[in-house]
């Protein structure tokens, strides 16, 4: 800047120029197909690192079967891990939406996660496929058109579990949830379903892994069944502390398939044999397209069974697959996507299922055991059916028609 | 209330007491001794953590992994105090928290690059997986008896160590006057190096115990640091008894805080609003202590210095 150049005219002439590119790369890429872009949350560390890393490896896999491509049209994949941290995730989500402007999300595994980015994406208008958290706020007034629980309402699986508690005959139980929206939503939910006096509610730190405290208190109690939501890490060493604490004897453990699934039984083992446990699926779960996704899953993954988490993060990208091709290829044409996965058109894991008014399925929900497959490998078994074609207790105040 | 109940939580309090009495131990010497603040302290008691469960799953023996554990530890912490901690001894406060907080982010991206993000699996030694009986009607877990009897062997160790051998009584005139001491012909600087691995060998012990119980995770060690520097302060800087005394309170007012106050709030409040207030008193319950020691002891309950 040695000399006075004239700025004034200069001004104008850059910005006329930087108009100029914008305009040719917008041509450019308008002229090529765009592709679809889906925005993915892995929680592979906090809370739910475990349950994260499952649901990480069934979209893997969903990914992997469909060659990369959505509908046909090709897909660019924008993942972050959201560490099950509310304010980070909606950081993240504020990025995906604002610079990789996606097209479609999904993934947080916890519910307080999903809260805190719903209310973004629902303003950006970009459905979102809920791969696992349910809070029952989105399925009752707060429900959105563009939120599909494509896995379940909370409090489902807890109902259910009641409705085993209840027909088991159980009189006293102590109930045992983390202090965050889903596990308010799981007590809430198998209070719903079970009758008998329930001697205590303890509320726990999220990501608590010590449970010294609340065991003396199970112990003081004396309760004969414990009903506990405690997913991921929390679980596994809630069990372990449990039984490490003799307290397994006299009092009959009874969870929801969250805290029994293969993910736990992995890093607990056999104290686990017996445990009954409520879910919407099993690996065992007979239908064709159950069989062909446990299969490949079990090709993939060196022999382990999938989770649950995984099922659905499985299921969520087939779901996107089939939204997209019914909408036409053209992702960018929100309500058609949206009106696409309303229908739940595809080969669900679970078999089929529809959706109610507020975007949450009417399904089935299932007994499980953990006993021993073929090869003496601790792993879960289907009983029977607990609850059929079952909806959740918030469509009716959902306005969604 | 029954007294079975009481008993229960009072063995929980100690054992968390003891454990944080490991940490403090260490990070009130160095503290007290050469006036470093060493925030990387937790990272230590991380490292003992890791290293401890994966030797336990490669070896399948518990006690090789706590030897291991301490050994690989020593020399991370002896390779920390060559290449960093020489380095700060003349520098002020701020200048040695900002670097040992950069090594704790190093140190928690090494981990994550090692072990991944996700928390590693500490096996309970099967022997001890299962509860003895105590008294009748209480059935104690057998870890965390295994967990009390370390920690107050090493306590114990410790406190002879310290108070009854020449090179504790160093260690001692260092923490209390150390020009006094330089004067008097202690060589401070070398008695430091030793008190440095020492403290990093209890950190390794505590992060190799508590493996098990608590999850083996990034950033395990910051949470932990925090409770720790707690008992530093109410203990009174550079006393190991001091340490011992305020970690004992502070794990058994923290149990308190978790396991009473909620039960006292669920008599009267519904369940929710009780969780929602509980863990604040439990939380708080750790401050309140540490307020109420400083207006009666500012310089802590034992302080070294005068």
């Amino acid at each position: 800047m040695s000399h006075p150049s004239p700025k004034l005219p200069a001004l104008p002439r850059t910005l006329l120029s930087l108009l100029l590119c914008g305009a040719a790369l917008g041509g450019a890429v308008s002229a090529m197909a765009a592709p679809v872009k889906v925005g993915l949350a892995l929680d592979i560390s906090g809370p739910f690192a475990a349950l994260g890393a499952e649901a990480r490896d069934g979209f893997a896999l969903g990914i992997k079967q469909l060659g990369g491509k959505l509908g046909g049209q090709d897909v660019e994949f924008v993942q972050a891990d959201m560490a099950g941290s509310p304010d980070q995730a909606k950081q993240l989500v504020d990025r995906m939406i604002q610079r990789d402007k996606i097209d479609i999300f999904s993934g947080p595994i916890g519910s307080n996660v999903a809260l805190a980015v719903g209310p973004t994406l629902f303003n950006a208008k970009v459905p979102y496929l809920s791969a696992n958290a349910g809070p029952s706020q989105f399925a009752g007034a707060q429900c959105n058109a563009f939120f599909f629980g494509t896995a379940y309402q909370n409090d489902q699986f807890h109902e259910a579990a009641g409705k085993f508690a209840q027909d088991r005959g159980f009189k006293k139980t102590v109930l045992i949830a983390p202090n965050y929206p889903a596990g308010k939503d799981a007590l809430g939910g198998f209070k719903r379903q079970f009758k008998g006096q329930v001697a205590d509610e303890l509320y726990t730190k999220l990501g608590q892994i010590d449970y010294a405290a609340e065991l003396a208190q199970l112990r003081a109690a004396k309760p004969d069944s414990i009903y506990f939501f405690l997913p991921g890490a929390m679980g596994i060493n809630f069990i372990k502390q449990f039984v490490g604490a003799g307290l397994s004897k006299d009092i009959t453990l009874v969870t929801s398939g969250f805290s029994a699934d293969e993910d736990v039984i992995g890093a607990v083992g056999e104290p686990m044999l017996g445990l009954f446990n409520t879910s919407h699926w099993a690996h065992d779960l007979d239908n064709a397209a159950n069989k062909a996704f446990v299969a490949a899953f079990r090709k993939e993954y060196n022999g382990r069974y999938p989770s649950v988490y995984a099922a659905q993060a499985y299921d969520a990208i087939l779901a996107m697959d089939a939204a997209v091709k019914q909408a036409g290829g053209n992702a960018q044409n929100r309500e058609a996507v949206v009106a696409a996965l309303k229908k739940a058109n595809y080969a669900s894991t679970r078999g089929t299922f529809k959706y109610a008014n507020n975007h949450f399925p009417i399904e089935n929900f299932y007994l499980r055991v953990i006993g021993k497959d073929a090869q003496g490998k601790v792993t879960n078994k289907l009983i029977n059916t607990v609850l059929t074609n079952y909806g959740d207790s918030y469509a009716a105040k959902c306005p969604l028609k | 209330m029954s007294g079975i109940l009481v008993l229960e939580q009072l063995l929980n309090g100690l054992g968390y007491g003891l454990m944080l009495f490991l940490l403090a131990a260490g990070l009130t010497l160095v503290f007290g001794i050469m006036d470093v603040l060493n925030l990387a302290h937790g990272s230590l008691f991380m490292s003992g953590a890791y290293v401890a469960a994966e030797a336990h799953t490669r070896t399948g023996s518990f006690t090789a992994a706590i030897v291991i554990a301490v050994a690989v530890t020593v020399v991370v912490a002896l390779l920390l105090e060559v290449l960093l901690m020489r380095r700060l001894y003349t520098r002020d406060h701020l200048a040695q928290v900002l670097a040992t907080f950069g090594v704790i982010l190093v140190a928690d991206d090494i981990v994550k690059m090692t072990w991944g993000p996700s928390p590693v699996m500490a096996p309970t030694p099967a022997a001890l997986s299962g509860p003895i009986n105590l008294v009748d009607g209480l059935p104690y877990p057998a870890y965390r008896l295994v967990i009390l009897a370390g920690g107050l062997l090493v306590a114990l160790a410790l406190y002879l160590l310290v108070n009854h051998t020449r090179i504790g009584m160093r260690v001692r005139a260092g923490a209390s006057d150390r020009p006094m001491a330089e004067l008097m012909g202690v060589r401070v600087g070398r008695i430091f190096n030793g008190v440095f691995l020492l403290g990093a060998a209890l950190a390794a012990l505590a992060g190799a115990l508590m493996g098990p119980i608590v999850a083996v995770q990034v950033g395990m060690g910051e949470a932990i640091l925090i409770p720790a520097l707690v008992v530093l302060v109410i203990g009174g800087i550079g006393s190991v008894r001091g340490a011992f005394v305020a970690a004992l309170l502070v794990g058994v007012v923290d149990t308190i805080g978790r396991a009473f106050v909620p039960m006292l709030l669920r008599a009267t409040l519904p369940p929710a609003t009780a969780a929602d207030l509980g863990p604040l008193f439990a939380e708080v319950a750790m401050y309140a202590l540490m307020v109420v020691v400083l207006i009666f002891r500012p310089s802590g309950l034992f302080s070294a210095r005068s």
